[in-house]
């Protein structure tokens, strides 16, 4: 496991998280409160600051009463959980072909340029982490990112601008987003 | 315009809550198969509605019910595939959105069907606000009573819960989806058994498609007879297709199948036609995984006659010269993309999405990334083209989910139809730059490895 994961601050759920995870494992059969794992992960991960260390992992094991290997394959697999820091605001970007079509590298490039990053890399003010990630099903509003829960559309040079500004700002809870 | 069955109130306000779907005829099919069908009656009108499987395998959907092993004592589960991860398919989103109660009536009525007792909907973990708006929907229908305990009076239960993943392509393959359900790394399992008869924790189960699903409510309500009689053939209903790239209208739209290629992709109902005046170069009918064809094959087929929007029209020619309905993510290329570099990039995709499981994919999608990134780099040779189909026939049919051939059947496709295209890359790197990126450089000066 990267080095990174190793050096996390202890860690627990809040004890509203717990009570979700609890409601989560009796949704299963009795004895199958594994299956509430990739939804305690992504809990986990939201109250970690947005990436999972080995204690956040190794909590996640013992509310669900498995082994801590179970947890860190299942980690490792899945493209959504972050094995590290990252900013406050991650930044995933589509680049996958109907995407990319429509200019989703251009609008990638401008974004690096613009907050002197690369792919997988964050802001020396902690706040911009840039990911590039495979079709996220708006191949018909491309190009996009995701930002958190949400997702931003159509993007422009001027939006992202825009989007930047009122991160710094803290204008922008997790972005913004609007039903087609 | 032709018939809506699944999209016909999609615009209606408030559609996404309970009080307006239900005045709308929402939960009708349940009221009809509880109180005047047998579970066995239900399927019957599905296999005579001549639905097939909507995620993109097109497999009768009737047939797939009918073999769900049924031992006594063994709980039995229908798991819905929300997973939507081919690039250019967006549909189900659209539905679960729009009409979150759709989807949950056509589980319920489903779920009697086939006798499941506890249901779920496995969605990908990107969808997370949808998530929120499923559960949201879920629970008015727990509430009006359509979940839960002794439903309508009649003695069946049913529980349902969204159970999200956490961005694997390879979930949407049954048996990996069913492994991530249980909690764990999405390989496919080996076949046999098959979910029908060794599914979720070893249980019989059904995985079908969220538009499947849906479909399951009109069919119920007016009968399979009725369903029938819109489409061609094999191919009955209407099917939801995700049109994107160079077109003037992308977005979902549903059609009656069995209108032309030419309709769909000119006509102003539809995509609109090609974006700034621009000529067809290229497109793929159904997700990335199906072949792409050059323009000269899409509107007609090799025959010459009128290609339709129907599994069998799109598939006529073979691999040849024809194509496949998929999962109808539809994606259309002007005459200024580049093919090289579309292959390269969903080769990419491919190799960043194989689970790893079988060394036909786990290399091979590697392998084919690289020779790509090299021929649209200008370090290619001409023996690359050859050797880039060779890697790509023996992933095919070598693995243990389809996955492998959905990696190879694009890159077979690209060169078969546009190897002049490719040999270009080979013969004038400089040129084919300049098209690609609008730069003229050296090629070979920023060779810095392939880009996970």
């Amino acid at each position: 496991m990267h080095a990174a994961t190793q050096n996390g601050t202890p860690f627990k759920y809040s004890e509203a998280a717990l009570a979700e995870v609890k409601g989560l494992i009796r949704k299963y059969p009795e004895g199958r409160g594994k299956s509430a794992l990739i939804r305690a992960l992504h809990i986990a991960q939201e109250e970690n600051n947005g990436w999972l260390s080995v204690p956040a992992m190794d909590h996640v094991a013992e509310v669900l009463e498995i082994t801590p290997i179970e947890v860190y394959e299942v980690a490792s697999f899945y493209s959504m959980y972050n094995l590290e820091p990252v900013g406050q605001y991650v930044l995933e970007f589509c680049h996958t072909g109907p995407c990319a079509i429509e200019g989703a590298e251009r609008i990638i490039e401008y974004t690096k340029l613009k907050l002197g990053i690369g792919k997988n890399q964050t802001t020396p003010d902690g706040l911009f982490t840039i990911k590039q990630v495979e079709c996220l099903g708006a191949c018909g509003y491309a190009p996009m990112m995701q930002v958190g829960q949400y997702y931003h559309e159509h993007l422009t040079e001027e939006k992202i601008d825009r989007f930047i500004e009122d991160c710094k700002a803290g204008k922008l809870d997790k972005g913004s987003w609007k039903m087609h | 315009m032709g018939r809506k069955l699944l999209l016909e109130h999609a615009h209606v306000e408030g559609i996404h809550t309970y009080e307006v779907y239900r005045k709308h005829g929402g939960y009708r099919s349940v009221e009809k198969a509880l109180n005047s069908m047998t579970p066995d009656e239900v399927v019957e009108e599905v296999k005579k509605s001549g639905l097939r499987g909507r995620g993109g395998a097109g497999f009768p959907t009737g047939l797939k019910w009918s073999f769900l092993a049924k031992p006594e004592g063994v709980p039995r589960y229908l798991l819905c595939n929300a997973d939507e991860s081919e690039p250019g398919t967006f549909k189900d989103r659209y539905l679960m959105e729009k009409i979150p109660h759709l989807l949950i009536e056509g589980m319920i009525t489903s779920s009697y069907a086939l006798g499941a007792n506890t249901s779920y909907i496995y969605i990908r973990g990107e969808y997370s606000w949808i998530v929120k708006i499923l559960e949201k929907a879920i629970a008015e229908a727990y509430a009006a009573g359509w979940l839960g305990k002794n439903i309508l009076g009649k003695g069946y239960d049913l529980d349902l819960y969204v159970s999200p993943g956490a961005g694997a392509y390879i979930c949407g393959e049954e048996t990996a989806l069913i492994e991530s359900l249980e909690g764990k790394r999405g390989n496919p399992r080996i076949k046999p058994p098959f979910p029908a008869v060794k599914g979720l924790w070893q249980c019989p189960t059904v995985v079908n498609n969220v538009e499947t699903i849906a479909a399951v409510v009109p069919i119920v309500n007016d009968g399979g007879d009725e369903y029938a009689k819109i489409g061609i053939g094999k191919s009955t209903g209407t099917k939801l297709i995700s049109a994107c790239g160079n077109i003037n209208k992308p977005g979902v739209y549903e059609i009656e199948m069995g209108i032309t290629v030419e309709q769909f992709l000119y006509s102003d109902e539809w995509c609109g036609g090609i974006k700034n005046g621009k000529k067809l170069k290229a497109l793929v009918a159904g997700g990335s995984s199906v072949p792409i064809l050059p323009h000269f094959l899409i509107t007609k087929n090799a025959k010459g006659e009128q290609r339709l929007m129907t599994y069998e029209s799109l598939a006529d020619g073979g691999f040849e010269s024809g194509t496949m309905l998929g999962s109808g993510g539809f994606i259309v290329y002007d005459e200024d993309q580049c093919i090289v570099r579309n292959t390269m990039n969903f080769t990419r995709f491919y190799h960043h999405e194989s689970c790893g499981q079988c060394s036909p994919c786990r290399e091979g999608t590697g392998w084919m990334e690289k020779v790509l990134w090299r021929l649209e780099n200008g370090q290619g040779k001409i023996s690359d083209i050859n050797l880039l189909a060779d890697v790509a026939k023996k992933i095919e049919g070598n693995t243990i989910c389809p996955l492998g051939d959905a990696a190879a059947w694009p890159v077979n496709s690209a060169i078969r139809h546009f190897r002049e295209e490719f040999e270009w890359h080979v013969y004038e790197p400089k040129a084919c730059m300049e098209r690609n990126y609008g730069l003229v450089r050296e090629p070979g000066v920023f060779l810095v490895g392939v880009q996970g």
